[in-house]
C-alpha cells in the first residue's frame, strides 16, 4: 500500500522510508509512541497530505494521483472526533452520508443503522455536546462507516479513553474486523495491537523497526522465559549454574532482587525445562522464593528494539498495557523486595 | 472531476449544517444583533448631534452606512466559524469525503448570508425606530438590499481568506475584525467625505463602503433631491453600478485566494 514515504517538516523526519502493506480483509496495528510517523503516515494514505517523496495505493488506486477515487472506498476516523458538537448524532452522521452522495433517504437510513450497531440510540437526538468522550469517538467511528469503506483508517481510536470507554469501542472495533473489513489501525497500546490486529509494525522515528505477527514479534526477542528467584543470595552461583544447563542461551541475573533468569528454544517446552531446573535446586537445598514461566509481552519487545519504553505518556488509569498481557503468561507472580526478608 | 450540481449539493449540505448551528447557539445570534443596535442608538443619539450632513436628516443618512459597516463586521463569523472548523478536525474529516473541494467555503459564505440577513432585518426595525425611512419604490428598496447582500458575500470571502491563514479561533476573532476598523471609518459610513481632510477624501471617496454605502442610500431614496452631492469623482457619480464592480472584484481575487488557503491550511 506505501512505499518508501518520506515527509519532513523542517528538520524533523516524520516519515523516513515507511513501507507499510495491509493485505484485502486483514488487520495492520502500526505501533509506535507519540510522534513515531503514525499519524503522518494516515494522513498520506488518506490523502490529506502529499509525501516529500514515496507511493501511496489504496485498494490499487493511487493515493497521490487519484485521492478523489480513493476517498469514495475509505473511512476514517482520527484522534481527535472530528463531530460537530452543536448538531445531534444523527445530523452529523446524515450530513457524512450526504457528502458520500448516499442521496437523502439512504443518508438517513445509514445513520440510524450506525446509531445502533454503535450503541448511540439513545444519545441520537441530543447535540453531541452532551456526549462522554467514549460516545463522541464511537460517533466518529461511525462517520468513518457511513460509506461500508472497503478500507478503515483507525487513528489511535482509544486513545485518551477511560478503561470502560476503551473496552466497549474494543468490543465495537472487533465485530467490524470479524466482518472482514480491511483495517489499518494506529496505536501506542501494545495490548491494543495484540487484541484487534493480525499482524503489527512497529514504527519509531518514522522507519518501520520491525513487523509480524503479535507472536512473531515475541518471538523475535526469543521464546518463553524461565525466572527463579532465590531466597539467599549466596546461592544465586547455584541458579544460573542450573538454569545454564536446562536452558538455552544467555542466563541474566538482577542481584538486587535476586532474580535469575533464562530464555529457552523451543526444544523443550519452558515448563518441562523449570520442573527440571527445580527439581536440581530443590536437591541442592537452595530455597526459591518464586519460579515463573512468561512469554516476552510487546512490552518486552518495543524495549529490546527501540531501546525505550512504548509508553512514556502511560494512560492515567493504569489498566495499560504490562497488566493484561501478563495474564497470558501462565503462573507468575512478582516477588517484592519485602517478601525476601 | 466535481460537476457543479455536485458542488452546489455539497454546499448546500454544509450550508444547511452551518445554519442548524447558528440557530443552537443562541448567544452567537444575540451576539451579533446587538452590535448592531449599539451602533445604530450610539450614533443616532450621542454622535449625531455633533455631526452635520448637509441637506440630509442625521438618521436617514445615518442607517444606510450603518447596513454596510455591520454586515462588513459580520464577515468575522465567517472567518471564526473556519478557523474552528480547522482547528476542530472537522475539515479534516470533510477533506478525506469524496465531497467537493470547494463545498465548505461554498457553504459557509452562503450560510454566513442568513446571518447578514437576520441582522439587516434587526436594524431595519432599529432605524425605522429611530425616524430612519425607506422613500423610494419597492424595486429599488430591494435593489437596495439586494446591494447589501452581494457586498456581505463578498467580505465573506475576504474573511474566509483570513480564518484559514491564521487557523485559530482566537487570532481569527481579532485578525478578522481588526483591519475592518480603519477600513469601515475612512468612509462616508458615519460623516460626509466633504467633511475630512482634503488629503482624505479621495481614498474614502474610492473606498469601497462608501461606495456601497451611497449605493444604498440612494437606492432607498434617503439623499433628497436637489442635495449637492457629496464627492463628485466616479464613485459617486455611479455608486450602484461601482458598488457591483467592487463586490465582483473582491470575489474575483478572493474566492482563487481562499480556496487556495484551504487546500494549504487542510494539507498540513
Amino acid at each position: 500500500m506505501a512505499e518508501g514515504l518520506v515527509k519532513t517538516y523542517g528538520e524533523v523526519r516524520a516519515l523516513d522510508g515507511l513501507d507499510l502493506e495491509v493485505p484485502e480483509g486483514s488487520v495492520l496495528g502500526v505501533l509506535g509512541p507519540n510522534g513515531a510517523g503514525k499519524t503522518t503516515c494516515v494522513r498520506v494514505l488518506t490523502t490529506l497530505l502529499k509525501p516529500d517523496s514515496g507511493r501511496a495505493e489504496v485498494a490499487g488506486i493511487d493515493v497521490l494521483r487519484n485521492p478523489q477515487p480513493v476517498r469514495k472506498l475509505i473511512g476514517v476516523s482520527g484522534q481527535y472526533a472530528a463531530v460537530d458538537e452543536y448538531l445531534t448524532g444523527f445530523e452529523n452522521l446524515d450530513m457524512v452520508g450526504r457528502l458520500y452522495h448516499l442521496g437523502r433517504e439512504s443518508s438517513r437510513q445509514r445513520a440510524r443503522e450506525l446509531l445502533a450497531q454503535l450503541r448511540l440510540n439513545d444519545a441520537a437526538d441530543r447535540p453531541v455536546k452532551t456526549y462522554s468522550g467514549g460516545m463522541r469517538r464511537r460517533l466518529d467511528l461511525a462517520g468513518a462507516l457511513v460509506a461500508r469503506p472497503q478500507v478503515l483508517f483507525l487513528d489511535e481510536p482509544t486513545t485518551g479513553l477511560d478503561p470502560r470507554s476503551r473496552t466497549e469501542m474494543w468490543q465495537v472495533l472487533l465485530e467490524l474486523v470479524k466482518a472482514g473489513t480491511t483495517v489499518l489501525l494506529t496505536t501506542q497500546y501494545l495490548e491494543e495491537a495484540d487484541r484487534l490486529a493480525d499482524s503489527i509494525m512497529v514504527v519509531d522515528h518514522g522507519k518501520v523497526i520491525a513487523r509480524g505477527t503479535s507472536d512473531e514479534l515475541k518471538a523475535q526477542i526469543g521464546g518463553e522465559v524461565v525466572e527463579i528467584v532465590v531466597a539467599d543470595s549466596e546461592r544465586i552461583p547455584d541458579a544460573v549454574r542450573v538454569l545454564t544447563k536446562f536452558g538455552r542461551g544467555a542466563v541474566t541475573v538482577d542481584e538486587h532482587t535476586r532474580r535469575v533468569s533464562t530464555s529457552v528454544d523451543g526444544s523443550s517446552p519452558a515448563a518441562t525445562v523449570l520442573v527440571e531446573a527445580l527439581r536440581q535446586l530443590d536437591s541442592e537445598g537452595v530455597t526459591m522464593l518464586d519460579v515463573a514461566v512468561r512469554r516476552p509481552t510487546l512490552d518486552d519487545v518495543f524495549l529490546t528494539l527501540t531501546g525505550h519504553a512504548a509508553e512514556d505518556d502511560a494512560p492515567a488509569d493504569g489498566s495499560g498495557v504490562a497488566g493484561s498481557t501478563s495474564g497470558k503468561a501462565g503462573s507468575t507472580s512478582d516477588t517484592n523486595a519485602g517478601g525476601a526478608r | 472531476m466535481t460537476s457543479p450540481t455536485i458542488a452546489f449539493g455539497d454546499g448546500w449540505t454544509i450550508a444547511r449544517r452551518n445554519v442548524i448551528k447558528v440557530f443552537r447557539i443562541p448567544d452567537l445570534i444575540i451576539f451579533s444583533i446587538v452590535q448592531p443596535i449599539m451602533f445604530v442608538l450610539l450614533f443616532a443619539y450621542v454622535f449625531g448631534g455633533a455631526i452635520q450632513v448637509p441637506g440630509v436628516s442625521y438618521r436617514e443618512f445615518l442607517i444606510g452606512g450603518i447596513f454596510v459597516q455591520i454586515v462588513a463586521f459580520n464577515s468575522g463569523v465567517t472567518a471564526i466559524g473556519l478557523a474552528d472548523d480547522l482547528q476542530k478536525g472537522i475539515i479534516d474529516r470533510f477533506r478525506t469525503l469524496p465531497m467537493a473541494r470547494s463545498a465548505v467555503l461554498i457553504g459557509r459564505t452562503t450560510s454566513d448570508l442568513v446571518t447578514a440577513v437576520i441582522v439587516l432585518v434587526v436594524m431595519s426595525i432599529c432605524g425605522l425606530l429611530v425616524g430612519w425611512r425607506i422613500h423610494s419604490s419597492v424595486g429599488e428598496a430591494i435593489g437596495g438590499y439586494a446591494v447589501v447582500l452581494l457586498f456581505s458575500f463578498a467580505m465573506s470571502w475576504i474573511a474566509a481568506t483570513i480564518g484559514l491563514a491564521v487557523r485559530s479561533v482566537e487570532v481569527a476573532q481579532s485578525a478578522g475584525l481588526i483591519w475592518l476598523f480603519p477600513v469601515t471609518f475612512v468612509s462616508n459610513v458615519f460623516v460626509p467625505l466633504s467633511s475630512m481632510p482634503s488629503w482624505l477624501q479621495p481614498i474614502a471617496e474610492w473606498n469601497p463602503i462608501s461606495t456601497v454605502a451611497l449605493a444604498i442610500r440612494t437606492l432607498f431614496g434617503n439623499i433628497p433631491e436637489g442635495v449637492p452631492p457629496d464627492g463628485t469623482r466616479f464613485p459617486s457619480q455611479h455608486p450602484v453600478l461601482m458598488s457591483v464592480v467592487w463586490c465582483v472584484l473582491i470575489l474575483v481575487i478572493f474566492i482563487p485566494l481562499a480556496v487556495q488557503r484551504y487546500q494549504r491550511a487542510a494539507a498540513r
